[in-house]
């Protein structure tokens, strides 16, 4: 075939693009996924009934206030990362802010407590629940956002994948804070943090199989 | 500043806004670009230069195909030599030759020279339509090859025209995987 004719079959019948398209599709899985997730937490764990108490009330806030942090900013880096050319002008760096303010503030809040507390308050009484949940739950979302990001064109397939990973951890993450009852700051930047870094590794070893166009 | 940059962004806004001349003129432009850089690049890491042309068609079709990723705030070049640079290691992996050999130029690289010795591809179009499922070659023959409008294909065809736009557009990506595969075969 002659790339003439091949122009010529390309610009027959040029149709008008709607720009916003990738940060839509990306914004509009990313919400899908957040009310599936709440869904199946509050199905199949439920959710915590102690919110009427000020202080678990609040340590749901600042649980949520992490999760929904990690995700909003997950996804602005993910609608770049989808294009052509993404990775060569935002620096993935600046996503493990909120990681490292979540350890920063867990180390505070061991060195403020005496050291016999230590343990629970790391392990805190459900930690392996928190473990296999906030991986399983992900995966729906983690299939939609994948399925958005198939539809753009990354050209750094292990990046594009990892933050796919990290946005769909983050949303199982806000779900589950909706069932979970450990509030101590360590077990959420061990436990969530974990899981959420463990989620985001799986995207990126997914990725380029899962993106390639 | 990128040779050409202004001018090519220009003719892209205007593509993605459905203009049928500027498109072609961009597609024409971009052809000989990349003609010269995947030759170069080619003769670089001792392949042969035969494997340009199919390399310059299917970046075409990927430009075309995934126009929409490009966010008209940004500058148009290296969101363009993004694209040439990945199908063409896409093309290295599957032809068994490794990323190494692909040095990350400055994206100006993609637009820095020109081309424009049209030869033929290894693609046979008319072959590789006849692999399309049904729905999907006859829109691209009534659209993209008679010049049918979207509305007269769907009539002729008796799909809607909703069904005959998404039929053209999956067939050009079939049509972009099939010279993918024809390659690696």
């Amino acid at each position: 075939m002659k790339t003439n004719d091949l122009i010529d079959l390309l610009s027959t019948n040029v149709e008008a693009i709607d720009r916003r398209q990738v940060s839509r599709t990306i914004a509009t899985a990313g919400a899908v996924g957040t009310l599936i997730a709440i869904a199946a937490v509050l199905v199949t764990l439920g959710g915590r009934d102690d919110v009427t108490n000020a202080h678990a009330l609040i340590s749901l806030i600042g649980k949520l206030i992490f999760t929904l942090g990690v995700v909003f900013f997950a996804l602005i880096f993910l609608s770049r990362y989808a294009r052509p050319g993404g990775e060569r002008r935002t620096p993935l760096g600046l996503i493990a802010l909120p990681f490292v303010g979540i350890v920063a503030l867990a180390s505070l809040s061991l060195l403020s407590a005496p050291s016999a507390h230590w343990e629970t308050m790391i392990v805190g009484d459900e930690w392996l629940k928190c473990l296999l949940s906030i991986p399983i739950i992900a995966i729906m979302p983690f299939a939609l956002v994948m399925w958005a990001v198939r539809r753009a064109a990354p050209t750094h397939l292990t990046r594009a994948g990892a933050l796919t990973g990290l946005v769909a951890g983050s949303i199982s993450a806000t779900a589950y804070a909706l069932h979970c009852a450990d509030d101590s700051v360590p077990f959420v930047a061990l436990w969530y943090g974990g899981t959420i870094a463990l989620c985001t590794l799986a995207g990126a070893a997914l990725g380029p199989r899962l993106l390639r166009w | 500043m990128v040779i050409g940059e202004d001018e090519l962004r220009e003719l892209m806004k205007a593509s993605l806004g459905g203009d049928a001349a500027a498109h072609r003129d961009l597609l024409e432009r971009l052809s000989r670009h990349l003609r010269a850089y995947y030759k170069s690049r080619l003769a670089h890491i001792g392949r042969s230069a035969s494997e340009t042309e199919d390399l310059v068609q299917e970046a075409l079709i990927a430009i075309h195909t995934r126009r929409h990723t490009y966010d008209p705030a940004e500058p148009f070049t290296p969101w363009a030599y993004a694209i040439a640079r990945y199908k063409l290691i896409d093309h290295l992996r599957r032809t068994k030759a490794s990323r190494a050999d692909v040095p990350i130029e400055s994206a100006g690289e993609i637009t820095a020279h020109e081309d424009h010795v049209d030869t033929e591809s290894a693609v046979d179009l008319g072959r590789l339509m006849a692999q399309l499922p049904a729905k999907m070659r006859t829109a691209i023959q009534h659209v993209k090859l008679d010049g049918l409008s979207v509305a007269e294909a769907a009539v002729r065809s008796g799909m809607t025209e909703s069904a005959v736009k998404v039929s053209v557009h999956r067939g050009l990506k079939a049509l972009s995987a099939a010279i993918g595969r024809e390659k690696a075969s």
